[in-house]
């Protein structure tokens, strides 16, 4: 694929990682994927002021091909998924998607036969962010946790054994309606 | 001198359902007495006249026209909080929705929506398919209500008279099942083509999940105990 | 000249030069249709609308809506929930015009009722100035969006920075910027607070100052003018023979605005013109927008004026919310006095509150029909009741989805940019047409 799958490791490639995720993190263009009041909230946070080109991000690529971050906002419907799942494919590697909204994290206040109960059922989703919708500086929050990923994440060799590690804990953590004993 | 005092606008009540229990509990051991509650559920019904305001006049209009036309269309007019509902036959549906259109006394040039609205108690008329009409030449509203069988569920198209009633047609036939005979092009719109079912039918559950907080779950909205 | 000759794939030509006419001659005998499909994730940020398109060339010669990417089952999941929740599902419908869902909602509600003529006063006119600045914040989204759309980037920032000031208002006073449940059937669910009114009024001055950006960037301007004059014609015979309201009605001349001609609110009691044009286009609709944006301007101020202390409950107790919501230091909940009293000295009215609040009062049998003027055209609610404490069918009529109905006659025979402009013009919110 790239150069960074070729590389050895060792210090090169971690100057390398360090160099492209500062570069991934700084540049990220979000694709259009606002679906309902989410998307309203969005396109606030891109408005003057709460700017999102503060980060580079006011250029929403209508391509996925030309984007690396899908918000995905608003309630995903039972018709819509296979298209998200579609533009999701069509996004080029190294790709982030944060989940704005209750409904696209859990399906929100429609817990019916129309709503996909969280868009995770469909793409892998980095970063949740709640509310309903979420303010945009809750959106913000949400997209400086993802440009923190994307600086952390590692290239080639080093990637892959990130990914085993994410997965072991994903693998072994509790599921949440197991999480007993918290309530005092 | 002891005469029943007969209000002016007698209001006669259709009944569409008769409950049992309440919390639709049915043996479950439950003490508080509740489960031998019966409820009837009844819609307003006929309004005898007059039926005051503008009313009188456009029924007496419509039903002059339709009796020099020979049809029996109209079933019975309800005249509840300030509106007029006409229910009409679904055999006359379309001669009675064109005077209504093009008499000039009534004028009915707009029709807003169809809906349905689905009465699983109301046996034989368990489908009632309710058009808005809207005269913009003499500001006035009155709503059409057809009822079908769950057996035999058409209901001929408005579309040949109003054009706005398409995609009204094809959401009512996607959520009740309702066939629009004479619409051009009755396929689904809301849910995905090969959807199977129509959602909005009372005996279609609302198929949500249990909610996972932690250490519990909560049962899906439409399993739990209802209080009405 | 050119010369052609066949292949399997069709007749090829060979072009060298000069001879334009002859080409455009043969190739007018094999017209060659081509099919576009337009989202529904596209970048005109009308939602998930979905067009399909059939051009030959740039003309749009059949153009056909799919909708129903958005459907959420609100109508039905109402059927599970109270009275007063369907008040917060509803709010979601058309999620840019929150306040009248919630009023139409509320209006059909009060008059399964009986209480319509019970609202308060203080209530009608909080209703009617939420309302009108939910029409200006309407607007302004259609003119930044549509403008973004065509081109225009500063019209979305323009209108998405006064768009700001509306929205502190909202939150100053119903705690959300969006999707706020604040309208409930008996009146409002808490009040405005205490010296806000002179925070709307300063948003409102900045606000008059500000919304004419737009418009002196937009009218006349040569392109805007170009691309939107003209284009997107739907007449007045198109618009009654399909249920079109709203600005494409007052487009074509016809002053259709319900506040005028069946006012709800005490709407007749309020000074503001009917904005109409006659030139049926998409021009017309956008100054038409603009237009409104002012007379709603003048209806906030008139509000302003008209505000005396009072309830903004009605006072009825059996339907009444049984209180007032307050910030706290962990959130907006109920307010101190009323935790004070439920809690700590009434047994009563803890039960009574919890009664309301988990099984919510009950409604007459009966179905109403409630219409609203919503800045895309007619809105309302028809309810049914069965005598229960959950609706038994809530049914909306949406302007969006009628208006959208509209988009092969505003499309066809146009090109394939006029169909920005027009659904532009039309200004749908997928959430309300799919609901």
């Amino acid at each position: 694929m790239g150069i960074e799958e070729s590389l050895p490791e060792g210090v090169l490639l971690t100057s390398l990682e360090k160099f492209a995720g500062y570069a991934q993190k700084t540049s990220m263009w979000p694709v259009t994927f606002g679906l309902a009041c989410c998307a309203i909230e969005m396109m606030a946070a891109a408005g003057p002021r709460y700017d999102l080109g503060r980060f580079g991000m006011e250029v929403f690529r209508a391509s996925p091909r030309q984007a690396d971050l899908m918000i995905v906002a608003g309630r995903l419907s039972n018709k819509m998924a296979p298209i998200l799942r579609q533009v999701y494919d069509q996004m080029p590697d190294q790709k982030w998607v944060l989940s704005m909204g209750a409904c696209a994290s859990s399906g929100g206040m429609f817990n019916n036969y129309a709503i996909v109960q969280g868009v995770d059922h469909i793409v892998p989703v980095d970063v949740y962010v709640p509310g309903c919708p979420p303010r945009p500086e809750q959106l913000i929050d949400g997209i400086i946790k993802v440009r923190e990923m994307a600086q952390q994440r590692k290239q080639g060799a080093q990637r892959e054994r990130q990914v085993v590690e994410l997965e072991g804990f994903a693998l072994h953590a509790t599921p949440i309606a197991d999480m007993k004993g918290l309530v005092r | 001198m002891t005469e029943p005092v007969v209000p002016e606008q007698r209001q006669e009540l259709h009944v569409i359902d008769v409950r049992t229990g309440s919390f639709h509990v049915q043996g479950s051991g439950d003490t508080s007495g509740f489960a031998g509650l019966t409820r009837q559920v009844a819609m307003p019904g006929a309004t005898s006249r007059p039926f005051g305001g503008w009313f009188d006049q456009a029924a007496d209009v419509l039903f002059e026209r339709l009796q020099t036309a020979g049809i029996d269309g109209v079933e019975h007019v309800v005249i509840d909080r300030e509106e007029m509902t006409l229910f009409v036959r679904r055999e006359h549906l379309l001669e009675v929705a064109r005077i209504l259109r093009d008499d000039e006394y009534l004028r009915f040039e707009m029709c807003l929506g169809v809906s349905g609205v689905h009465y699983p108690g109301d046996t034989d008329r368990e489908l009632h398919v309710i058009a808005n009409l809207l005269s913009l030449t003499h500001n006035r509203r009155v709503r059409l209500e057809v009822t079908c069988p769950d057996s035999d569920r058409h209901v001929p198209s408005l579309v040949s008279l109003w054009p706005s009633a398409d995609w009204h047609e094809r959401e009512t036939w996607d959520f009740f099942g309702i066939i629009f005979d004479g619409h051009p092009a009755l396929t689904r719109i809301m849910m995905p083509d090969d959807w199977a079912g129509h959602p909005q039918r009372k005996d279609y559950p609302l198929n949500g999940i249990d909610v996972e907080f932690k250490g519990a779950t909560n049962a899906a909205p439409h399993t739990r105990r209802s209080y009405s | 000249m050119s010369t052609g000759y066949e292949t399997t794939e069709g007749r090829v030509h060979t072009v060298t030069g000069g001879d334009w006419d002859s080409v455009r001659g043969a190739a007018e005998g094999a017209k060659e249709r081509v099919v576009v499909n337009m989202g529904p994730q596209h970048p005109s940020t009308h939602g998930v609308l979905r067009m399909i398109l059939e051009l030959e060339g740039e003309t749009v010669m059949e153009a056909r809506g799919a909708i129903g990417y958005l459907h959420t089952g609100i109508e039905k999941t109402m059927e599970y929930r109270s009275w007063t929740q369907g008040v917060t599902l509803v709010t979601r419908m058309d999620y840019l015009t929150q306040f009248f869902n919630e009023t139409a909602y509320c209006m059909s509600v009060e008059k399964l009722l009986g209480i319509s003529d019970d609202v308060p006063e203080r209530a009608k006119v909080i209703r009617v100035m939420m309302m009108e600045l939910c029409r200006i914040q309407s607007h302004l989204v259609a003119l930044g969006t549509g403008g973004m759309e065509l081109g225009a980037l500063t019209a979305m920032t323009n209108g998405f920075r006064d768009r700001e000031l509306i929205l502190d208002i909202f939150e100053g006073i119903t705690g959300l910027r969006m999707n706020n449940a604040y309208i409930r059937p008996g009146g409002v669910a808490n009040d405005i607070p205490e010296g806000f009114e002179k925070t709307i009024a300063d948003n409102l001055t900045q606000l008059k100052k500000n919304l004419h950006d737009n418009a002196n960037m937009l009218i006349d301007n040569p392109i805007w003018t170009a691309r939107n004059v003209g284009t997107g014609y739907l007449d007045l015979t198109a618009c009654v023979a399909l249920g079109v309201t709203g600005p494409l009605l007052r487009a074509t001349g016809l002053p259709w605005d319900l506040r005028r001609m069946q006012p709800y609110l005490d709407y007749e009691t309020y000074e503001f013109d009917v904005i109409t044009e006659n030139t049926c286009d998409n021009y017309g609709r956008f100054l038409i927008r603009i237009r409104e944006m002012d007379e709603s301007v003048k209806i906030v101020e008139q509000c302003l004026d008209r505000l005396r202390p009072g309830a903004v409950m009605v006072a009825d107790k059996r339907i009444a919310w049984p209180a007032q919501l307050q910030v706290g230091a962990d959130g907006q909940g109920n307010s101190f006095e009323h935790i004070r009293k439920i809690m700590g000295t009434s047994m009563e009215s803890l039960i009574h509150h919890f009664k309301l609040v988990t099984e919510g009062f009950t409604v007459p049998t009966g179905q109403a029909y409630v219409p609203l003027e919503s800045p895309k055209g007619e809105i309302g609610a028809h309810v049914v009741s069965d005598g229960g404490t959950r609706p038994y069918r809530v049914h909306f009529r949406e302007p969006s989805f009628n208006n959208l109905q509209a988009i092969p006659a505003l499309c066809e025979g146009g090109m394939v940019a006029d169909v920005i402009a027009s659904v532009a013009s039309i200004d749908p919110v997928m959430g309300g047409v799919d609901r």
